[in-house]
């Protein structure tokens, strides 16, 4: 039995994307003429809420009930936004969605519109995804030639149009209310909820925004019933999610797994185990926002709650796997400084308490680090997710903490021993010559770009520690290998 | 494009379609061909399956091999980019990959005209709904 079940990707791959006939031969856009013709708003939502489906972009808020409380919201206009800003570093589920079958998320956009009574769609696009836009645009400009998007929708008198807008790279408007007030012409900021855009959006009418995986699910959903979909997956997490595996694994790609499959039959079984037969160290789930996950949790089954529990989150479906080449510090390092770049600004806990988690942790891979660093690390964490205005603030400190948490070792090495175990952070490291192996054939010398090599022909050579870059080329251009990493 | 007015004419479409479909990869049936899909989403690109895409178009056609040649999105392997699969009628449908265009050829000339078992066949390990 396969381990991978495509539903969100069952497109992907196997029909052209710029072909609206490929998709209709795979029973493209008759979810939509069921739902026009044979069931009322309240019945599709009944559908979807039996279904289990939750947001896919992280969230994991039921779908159903999110259309449901656009439905009620008495308006004369209301909204269906499709989040493809997709913003956590390594993740590609989106994109691959979106360039591959593109035709599912218009189709499911405008169900969305019939159920919660919007007349306009719009995705929201990072500009950096120029395959994706025009991909889409063929398939809009195809939907609408054959009836299947714009007035009168086959026939049936239901009007609903999308237009796409760009984002420009800001990480924080995948976070919805940012992403609104970008739509606005805005600068992206979040604003706090409640009031929730499904209440009270852009252009303050009620709106609706879903990512693009959950949208890839709503057709074949209707297709194939509630049943079937809630037959898949834990009791609380239904369906399947779509993993971009990536790191340092051998079979780098999408998998879209069956909620309640393991960490280690995704790492192992459809990864092919870690590269070069290394051992596995950790995988980071959920981007910035995430934490790892260690050898601790190989067997748990990977749902929404489980991962929480575990002190990480789902995310959007980023998995980035690490071996024990890797510095769990230095990772903390780079997902807060990523998150610092990323802030809008907006509140205090964010913009300057990240700064202060990213300074503490440059401080502990320069070796200057104190146990007292290390509580502060994880107390200003704490507040500023406790604190912060959005998602990307409650979120940030996660990778720190917990790494602090499944890695103190690590950590306290860095502050007590200044050593890191997997030679990532420079400041601790040392190119030392062991004198028994050194022939003083003068060439890391030589190779040395400072000049901090020193040593006669035939004499044991020595590097000055205080000159050193720690560029490693003496110890590349070695023969002997008589020079070592201390 | 046909204009779809109403349910009815798009359920005939797909009808129509997918007995279309069906036939290109039934053996004995006339409209039955070769089928040869390449990935060319970003990571397929970005690794070179354009120039492996055209080949195949050319070559093919060249060398007098009936084949619908055809671009997909992501099949999942980007480990192996670029990938592509290969359904010749009657036989389930065989990817190959880390193909650059000397492979495109070593395909065509023993895989596809010859019926040859070559290397770099990567297992589909998937069910699709």
């Amino acid at each position: 039995m396969a381990k991978q079940i495509r539903i969100a990707l069952r497109n992907c791959g196997v029909i052209d994307p710029e072909k609206i006939e490929d998709y209709i031969a795979r029973d493209g856009y008759i979810a939509l003429a069921t739902v026009l013709t044979e069931l009322t708003p309240e019945a599709v939502i009944e559908i979807l809420k039996k279904s289990g489906l939750r947001g896919r972009g992280g969230g994991g808020f039921p779908t159903g009930l999110k259309w449901e409380i656009t439905r009620k919201v008495q308006a004369d206009q209301k909204y269906v936004v499709c989040n493809a800003d997709e913003g956590d570093p390594g993740a590609f589920m989106d994109r691959s969605i979106l360039e591959g079958d593109p035709h599912s998320v218009l189709e499911a956009m405008t169900i969305n519109g019939y159920c919660t009574g919007a007349s306009v769609g719009l995705i929201y696009i990072r500009a950096e995804y120029p395959l994706a836009v025009e991909r889409l645009k063929v398939a809009m400009i195809q939907a609408r030639d054959m009836g299947l998007l714009g007035k009168n929708i086959l026939g049936t008198g239901f009007n609903f149009d999308i237009d796409i807008r760009y984002g420009a790279g800001a990480f924080v408007c995948g976070e919805e209310t940012a992403l609104i007030h970008s739509m606005e012409g805005l600068r992206g900021e979040p604003t706090v909820k409640p009031p929730f855009p499904s209440v009270e959006g852009y252009l303050k009418k009620p709106t609706n925004v879903n990512n693009v995986e959950t949208f890839a699910n709503i057709p074949v959903i209707v297709n194939k019933g509630w049943e079937w979909f809630s037959s898949i997956g834990t009791e609380k997490s239904k369906g399947t999610k779509v993993f971009a595996l990536a790191g340092k694994v051998n079979n780098v790609g999408l998998v879209e797994v069956p909620m309640g499959t393991t960490l280690r039959e995704v790492i192992y079984e459809i990864g092919g185990g870690i590269q070069n037969g290394r051992e596995f160290k950790a995988a980071q789930t959920g981007g910035p926002s995430g934490g790892c996950l260690t050898k601790k949790h190989l067997d748990t089954p990977i749902d929404y709650d489980n991962l929480i529990a575990a002190g990480s989150m789902m995310g959007s479906g980023g998995l980035i796997v690490m071996d024990e080449d890797d510095c769990m510090v230095a990772i903390a390092k780079f997902y807060l400084q990523f998150t610092v770049e990323e802030s809008c600004g907006k509140c205090s806990p964010c913009r300057i308490g990240n700064k202060r988690l990213h300074e503490l942790l440059e401080k502990i891979t320069q070796g200057n680090g104190t146990m007292e660093d290390i509580d502060k690390l994880r107390n200003l964490g704490t507040v500023i997710k406790d604190t912060s205005l959005c998602g990307l603030g409650q979120s940030s400190p996660n990778p720190a903490l917990s790494t602090i948490d499944n890695f103190m070792e690590e950590y306290v090495e860095h502050v007590k021993d200044k050593k890191c175990r997997s030679r990532v952070c420079k400041s601790l490291m040392q190119y030392m010559v062991v004198p028994e192996k050194c022939i003083g054939c003068t060439l890391c010398a030589r190779n040395c770009p400072v000049n901090a090599i020193s040593g006669e022909r035939k004499q044991v050579h020595f590097i000055d520690q205080a000159k050193c870059i720690k560029c490693g080329a003496c110890m590349e251009k070695c023969k002997f290998n008589a020079i070592i990493i201390n | 494009m046909l204009k779809l007015e109403s349910v009815k004419s798009l359920q005939d479409l797909r009808e129509t379609l997918k007995i279309k479909r069906a036939a290109l990869s039934q053996k004995d049936d006339p409209q039955s061909t070769i089928q040869v899909k390449v990935t060319m989403a970003t990571c397929g690109i970005a690794s070179g399956s354009k120039p492996v895409f055209e080949y195949m178009q050319q070559e093919l056609s060249k060398r007098n091999i009936p084949a619908l040649v055809s671009k997909v999105g992501c099949m999942g392997f980007c480990y192996a980019e670029p990938t592509i699969e290969i359904t010749i009628p009657g036989k389930d449908p065989v990817m190959f990959g880390f193909v650059d265009t000397r492979k495109a050829d070593e395909i065509i000339e023993r895989f596809i005209r010859k019926g040859e078992l070559i290397e770099g066949i990567i297992p589909i390990n998937y069910e699709t709904a």
